[in-house]
């Protein structure tokens, strides 16, 4: 997968492209550039889709929800990071949001666990295709 | 009223808090209902709600001082660019502060009869509208996830707020986890628009985009470098944004998170939570992402008319009266979509007073839905509409009226708000000199006529049919009737006379059509 996106960002965002695979690794431990932060939150974001479309138990759900989000926070850490030593004195705004982020989640997991809690007292699941009174 | 400009020393001013009156009297309240919660004996309960009605009012007069100190052309900006309250601001605040009133009144009655008449309720409904009032003047994508959440959480808890009601659990939990899915997409979508724009400010983002797009290729015939990285951004931001306003590939909460939630909540969810997720729609799509329209226009097109056909087809066999509503309220998503598409102050101003009006006639709706609810009857059926003519013949012809209206027959307010819709299309079609503005009208059209077919069942049931469901009275109380009697005038008064509403959607919303950000591409 990496293999398939790291040229294409790296084209993106004009980072210079060493010849030999071997360059490659070695230039990503000496140097994290932006794209591996971008290509490693990218990932996060398909697993954590791809976890929310398919598993049936909602706490799993909800940890998938939880990567999504961290993605996104992964992605500004990052790109605060590469605009603040790019000459963007407001993208420390970036890390802020962050911090927001972090706090939004922290409210979402307890109400969604709440909910739960008033779920399972009445149906005694959670497993979302057991949950099927409204449908269609 | 002098309201002040950020000054640069302090954190803020004090004159500031000026621009943020109508939201801080509304959350002083909210605290005040948690304490009057507690303090004051069950069987009182119910004058939590009725102060909550009083806090509406002193923030809708709150906001009507703002709007009359400053004639509204201007925007004023504060707290370093993060708030911004313009025409925009303004009107849709008065929206979400009408969509609240009446929704607290329709729910006063109904809470009784579900023994879940708490103080907390209107806390939340208060909180929401904070929420709402601050996606509406946020300028600044911080403070739009801020109170998006802010909205959104509150509403999770509302849709579940009938804690022993297996139904209503359901709900909550199917709107929880698509809720916070979208979020989740919606905020992937802001983080690569930061990384494109390097700042959180709207204006900034559009001073980069316009920059972005506008930079002369590298490459004979290659694209910006950056322009895939912002077209990834609009379309998680997109997708994020369809969920909230239940838009057709992500429309599948709506149903059962209408059908499910205590009726006045689905009132409330269907009106101000989707008008103020227009709000965002807006705010971010015109003025941040205005400079991509010929990138966005074409797809939110497509969405709009599937959402149309789905949104029509899928309400015509539905029993439920709460989720035909729903399947309604989707496609209603879809005609306010249009005014996107379109993108003119025709459109705008249709998207403006359709929101007002789907209010009212949605409120009210839900209003009489509410009124057959009893101890014992749920009364969300269509067929318990059976025989109303007879036992409450004002009841039924406000339904008549509401559901004509939803439908946009002439001489009621949803026609008003259909025209200018469908009007923006044609506008910019002429303009343009594109033929499929004009498809998309003749398709919005035709898919409005199936929509007769489903509102007027509501009517046939009324008065067509010979048997009254029950005979039990209805559960009528004096808020529940003002509030209807209000919705059901409004809808009638905006239909017949509707210059003064166009006169003030035009002048608030002009600046948002004008503003060089809107590149007319």
């Amino acid at each position: 997968m990496s293999q398939l996106i790291t040229p294409v960002l790296a084209l993106l965002l004009q980072a210079e492209q060493p010849t030999t695979r071997g360059g490659v690794i070695w230039q990503g431990i000496q140097h994290p550039d932006l794209s591996k932060f971008l290509v490693i939150a990218a990932l996060l974001f398909i697993i954590g889709v791809a976890g929310v479309l398919t598993r049936r138990n909602i706490i799993v759900i909800f940890m998938s929800i939880e990567l999504i989000l961290n993605a996104a926070n992964l992605n500004f850490i990052a790109f605060s990071r590469y605009l603040q030593d790019a000459g963007y004195p407001n993208a420390v705004a970036g890390q802020v949001f962050t911090v927001f982020i972090i706090v939004v989640a922290a409210a979402e997991a307890a109400i969604g666990l709440g909910i739960v809690i008033a779920l399972y007292r009445n149906r005694e699941t959670i497993f979302v295709d057991k949950i099927d009174l409204l449908k269609w | 009223m002098f309201l002040l400009q950020a000054n640069t020393t302090a954190l803020f001013s004090v004159g500031e808090l000026q621009l943020l009156a109508p939201e801080l009297i509304l959350t002083v309240c909210a605290c005040a209902v948690l304490v009057m919660e507690v303090v004051l004996p069950y069987k009182r309960g119910k004058l939590t709600g009725y102060f909550s009605l009083i806090a509406v009012a002193l923030a809708g007069a709150s906001l009507f001082a703002q709007w009359y100190a400053n004639s509204y052309l201007l925007p004023l900006t504060g707290f370093y660019g993060m708030v911004r309250i313009d025409g925009f601001a303004i009107i849709f605040k008065a929206i979400f502060l009408i969509a609240a009133a009446l929704s607290i009144a329709v729910s006063l009655r109904y809470l009784d009869i579900e023994g879940e008449q708490r103080g907390e309720f209107y806390a939340l409904v208060l909180f929401a509208t904070v929420g709402m009032m601050m996606l509406a003047c946020g300028y600044d994508l911080i403070a739009l996830y801020i109170s998006l959440e802010l909205m959104a959480l509150t509403f999770y808890v509302l849709v579940a707020f009938t804690k022993r009601e297996r139904r209503s659990n359901e709900a909550g939990m199917k709107y929880f986890l698509l809720g916070a899915f979208s979020s989740g997409i919606l905020l992937y979508g802001m983080s690569l628009l930061f990384g494109v724009a390097g700042s959180t400010n709207l204006g900034d983002i559009a001073h980069k985009i316009n920059e972005v797009l506008n930079a002369p290729p590298m490459l004979e015939g290659a694209p910006t470098p950056l322009r895939p990285m912002l077209l990834l951004g609009m379309i998680a931001l997109a997708a994020g944004l369809f969920f909230k306003i239940a838009a057709v590939p992500f429309h599948m909460w709506a149903p059962d998170a209408y059908e499910g939630a205590p009726t006045p909540v689905t009132a409330f969810l269907s009106t101000g939570s989707k008008a103020a997720s227009f709000a965002l729609y807006m705010r971010i799509f015109i003025e941040a992402l205005g400079g991509m329209r010929a990138d966005w226009a074409p797809q939110l097109g497509l969405v709009a008319a599937i959402t149309i056909l789905v949104g029509n087809w899928a309400a015509v066999t539905q029993t439920n009266a709460k989720r035909l509503l729903a399947y309604s309220s989707i496609s209603n998503a879809g005609y306010l979509l249009l005014g996107l598409v379109a993108g003119n102050t025709y459109g705008y101003v249709g998207i403006i007073l359709y929101l007002l009006v789907y209010t009212l006639m949605n409120v009210g709706a839900f209003g009489v839905i509410i009124a057959l609810h009893r101890r014992g009857i749920v009364g969300d059926r269509v067929d318990d509409m059976t025989g109303l003519a007879q036992k409450a013949p004002g009841m039924a012809a406000m339904m008549a009226i509401f559901m004509l209206s939803l439908g946009g027959l002439p001489l009621t307010g949803g026609f008003i708000g259909k025209y200018f819709l469908f009007g923006g299309l044609l506008q910019r079609g002429a303009t343009e000199q594109k033929n499929w503005y004009y498809w998309l009208a003749v398709w919005a059209i035709l898919n409005t006529v199936v929509s007769f077919y489903y509102y007027l069942r509501f009517v046939y049931a009324m008065y067509f049919r010979e048997q009254p469901a029950d005979n039990r009275p209805l559960a009528l109380s004096p808020a529940l009737n003002t509030a209807l009697v209000v919705a059901c005038i409004g809808v009638v008064f905006i239909g017949i006379y509707p210059q003064p509403f166009i006169h003030a959607a035009q002048a608030l919303i002009g600046a948002l059509a004008a503003s060089g950000v809107v590149a007319l591409r």
